[in-house]
């Protein structure tokens, strides 16, 4: 899933600080799963921004509401109602849904309150770690399931690099070298002599240096 | 000879090479490279020039070759994947060889977060194997990284990368040795080494897949000034190995820079006596040039052989 996390209360107000009245909408989505844009946090949010406001003699009013999707047009029609009267929208999607709010809703302020940071997982309660680096051409069939583009910090294809030591990464002793991951993965199943193929130059293209990027499924589409 | 290259004729001779390191400065005079340059000439066989090492800014390895050039060094030019897509990589691939530059080190280069720009971007579009590979495709098949052929002028570079006994997982440190020639390595220049029980059971690993006949390997050896220095290598700089002994020696001398200078000296003496399959050696003295004449003069390796 998308992993982001919430922008300083101090942030948030500063973008909105000339608005008397503002939307704020959470997604059921990623960010729901991650804590940082759900309902719950929604709702805290407007408190908060509420409770910064009054202190400051500058009461704010604000409306909530929760989208099943900010990444999907026809859930953003859902808004409609709410957006008309404010004078701005606070939206605690990832990048992707704060954009599709402010498309469809152009001559709205459309502000974001979270941080997308990246693609991971969760390793314990409240702590997720990146695990996918959206390359385009996937190599976890060569690696041992282990992400070299993303996990290794000079996404290196024939690893690992001098710096590896005790199983760590040279840029930080609280960071697993990917490579000695993958090693060791691969040792355990005995398929070292992977790792000796040469693996050439990766196509970049297929990840963002090819320019943003779209898929498509012809099979499943309606006109 | 593949190339025009001394360090590869000095190599093939069978006789031991010298080869010593030239960091550039933080600024935008070559003068105290050619200084070393001029101190350096007759007891070393080539010299590399760093790459922004440490991640950084100084005056480019290739810029830096020109000036040691003018001084009678043979340069070998550092190339790191960090700062550099495989198009500006051969760009300044052609440039070197069109000034005269004949040995080219590939490697990964430290990351962005050591150096003076925590916040730059790093490349790595290709790693160090794949630089490796492809600076050889370029001389043997005369073509551009993505196939285009090279009608004429192709850079022929003599080929080196780097190996690192002290880093892990230790074993596949041999496997990547060895994928490093079968991607094109003509030469290989070792990590510092202080731990010599790694290093003889990293070489022995290496003799007996075979892999000292097919490329020519320098072991890596610095002086050490003094033993903050070894303790703090030892302790932060990932992938070096410094064992307590070493340091403690140094902690004991009555002068310590002249004990680090004799450890360097019994070091290589050492490996020339006990370590088959060393070629030779590479004497990176940091920041610390100057003594690299005294070291080289008193493990026999001077004068330097004329191969011209």
């Amino acid at each position: 899933m998308i992993i982001a996390q919430q922008k300083s209360i101090q942030d948030i107000a500063s973008m909105i600080e000339d608005c008397n009245k503002v939307l704020l909408v959470g997604c059921a989505g990623c960010v729901t799963v991650c804590l940082a844009g759900g309902e719950k946090e929604t709702e805290v949010l407007a408190a908060s921004l509420r409770i910064k406001r009054r202190l400051e003699n500058k009461p704010l009013e604000t409306v909530t509401f929760v989208a099943t999707r900010q990444c999907d047009p026809e859930y953003i029609e859902t808004l409609e109602s709410y957006v008309k009267d404010v004078d701005a929208v606070i939206s605690l999607a990832c990048g992707v849904g704060v954009q599709y709010v402010a498309e469809r809703f152009s001559d709205k302020w459309v502000v974001p309150a979270l941080n997308t940071n990246f693609i991971g997982g969760s390793l314990n309660h409240g702590e997720w770690e990146e695990r996918c680096g959206l390359c385009g051409d996937c190599v976890l069939h060569r690696t041992g399931g282990i992400c070299p583009i993303i996990r290794c910090s000079k996404s290196i294809l024939n690893g690992p690099c001098g710096g590896s030591q005790y199983g760590k990464c040279e840029i930080s002793k609280d960071m697993d070298c990917a490579w000695q991951l993958i090693y060791d993965r691969m040792k355990a199943l005995g398929k070292l002599d992977k790792l000796m193929e040469y693996q050439p130059p990766k196509d970049w293209s297929k990840s963002r240096d090819g320019g943003p990027r779209r898929a498509v499924r012809e099979d499943v589409m309606i006109d | 000879m593949k190339t025009e290259s001394k360090l590869e004729k000095v190599l093939n001779s069978g006789k031991f090479a010298v080869t010593a390191e030239i960091g550039p400065p933080k600024h935008a005079s070559g003068d105290g490279m050619k200084h070393h340059a001029d101190m350096l000439v007759d007891y070393v066989d080539a010299a590399n020039i760093t790459d922004s090492q440490t991640a950084i800014v100084r005056i480019s390895s290739i810029a830096g070759g020109v000036h040691i050039k003018e001084k009678g060094v043979e340069p070998i030019v550092q190339m790191t994947c960090r700062d550099r897509n495989r198009i500006a990589m051969q760009a300044d691939i052609l440039g070197a060889y069109s000034l005269g530059m004949r040995n080219l080190l590939c490697l990964s280069g430290d990351h962005q977060k050591f150096g003076n720009h925590p916040t730059s971007k790093n490349v790595y579009d290709v790693d160090s194997m794949q630089l490796i590979h492809l600076v050889r495709r370029m001389r043997d098949e005369k073509l551009f990284f993505s196939g285009e052929e090279i009608k004429e002028n192709e850079p022929r570079f003599f080929v080196g990368a780097v190996a690192n006994p002290f880093a892990d997982p230790f074993e596949f440190r041999v496997d990547r040795l060895e994928k490093k020639v079968e991607a094109g390595a003509e030469f290989i220049q070792t990590q510092c080494i202080f731990d010599m029980e790694r290093f003889e059971r990293f070489m022995e690993m290496v003799r007996e897949r075979g892999i000292d006949e097919r490329v020519h390997i320098l072991a890596g050896i610095t002086p050490m000034k003094s033993w903050r220095a070894a303790k703090y290598i030892g302790n932060n700089v990932s992938g070096m190995i410094v064992p307590d002994a070493l340091v403690q020696r140094l902690k004991n001398a009555e002068d310590p820079k002249r004990e680090g200078i004799e450890m360097a000296i019994e070091q290589i003496n050492y490996i020339k006596e006990n370590v088959k399959g060393v070629h030779g050696f590479h004497v990176m003295a940091i920041a610390w040039e100057e003594v690299v004449p005294e070291i080289v003069e008193r493990c026999g390796l001077y004068p330097r052989p004329n191969v011209d």
